[in-house]
């Protein structure tokens, strides 16, 4: 099992996220074909919408649950996105898992590296999703699929 | 040929120039019909600028900027000067943090600049051949 996490070291983050005020139960949203990538970008945008988001960290929620959603469907097979409020003292979060049951990255280092790729997109979808969120984990294991965990904050 | 507009926006030709845009719900398939059409279009209609119209893009992933990026080469290939017009500026913020650049992709602020660019003006010259009311 390979594993990549960058937690809380954007000076951004604030306080590290164990002690979430309260958590609702995560919606879970299948991503198996073109459209659902679609329907997935509407839930993430109304979540950051009821999270109270600025515009430009609505955009860059929405961008990065793009590159995971459509990376779970093109190498992964398909998979799922959960999205998750989180809420801690002064500040809301929203928490993106997207999970899927593919081959795994054999390599992640060079899957998070800018310009590496492996289908027919830029290389720039991982390493990409990591800039645009407060923090980044990731769980893959040759076989037995890959797990993305991202979150982001909006300071009140 | 399908005349349907793949991508749910028409195609207009104004002189030599093709003005078109893209909306929010870019799939695969009509990020390639869009492409397809728009290629025909440029050879057909003899086109030399092509303008497309971004405002409504609420996010690019870096699907839609390979598609933006390789629907420029394609027009340059033919012949044909794209201008892209319109970004949003969140829209700006997330790609460079994402790390693209857009590469060889030129921009415009808005629809009517971009037009400027390919050589309309609010007084416009249409090129010869077409009929024009020149009554003062």
């Amino acid at each position: 099992m390979t594993h990549a996490s960058d937690v809380g070291t954007a000076s951004r983050s604030g306080p590290p996220a164990i002690d979430d005020g309260f958590r609702t139960a995560p919606a879970v949203h299948e991503v198996r074909n073109e459209e659902d990538l679609l329907v997935v970008r509407h839930a993430v945008r109304a979540a950051t919408l009821r999270a109270g988001f600025s515009i430009v960290d609505q955009t860059r929620v929405v961008t990065a649950a793009s590159e995971l959603a459509r990376n779970a469907y093109v190498h992964g097979g398909g998979g799922t996105l959960a999205i998750e409020h989180l809420a801690r003292t002064g500040a809301a979060g929203l928490r993106l898992t997207v999970a899927d049951e593919g081959p795994g990255i054999p390599d992640l280092s060079a899957a998070l590296t800018d310009g590496f790729t492996t289908g027919a997109g830029l290389g720039h979808g991982l390493g990409g999703a990591r800039r645009l969120m407060d923090e980044f984990d990731i769980d893959t294991a040759a076989g037995d699929g890959t797990t993305v965990t991202v979150t982001r904050w909006a300071v009140r | 040929m399908n005349s349907t507009p793949s991508n749910g926006v028409p195609i207009l030709r104004l002189g030599d120039v093709l003005v078109t845009g893209l909306l929010n719900e870019l799939d695969d398939k009509s990020a390639v019909a869009f492409t397809e059409e728009l290629t025909a279009r440029i050879t057909s209609d003899h086109a030399r600028g092509v303008l497309i119209d971004i405002s409504r893009l609420e996010i690019i992933d870096s699907f839609v900027a390979r598609t933006l990026m390789e629907l420029t080469t394609m027009a340059r290939l033919l012949g044909a000067r794209v201008i892209v017009a319109g970004m949003r500026p969140p829209v700006a913020i997330t790609l460079v943090e994402l790390g693209l650049q857009l590469t060889g992709v030129e921009t415009a602020l808005n629809a009517e600049q971009g037009m400027a660019a390919l050589g309309w003006h609010q007084t416009p010259s249409p090129p010869e051949g077409v009929l024009r009311d020149t009554r003062q």
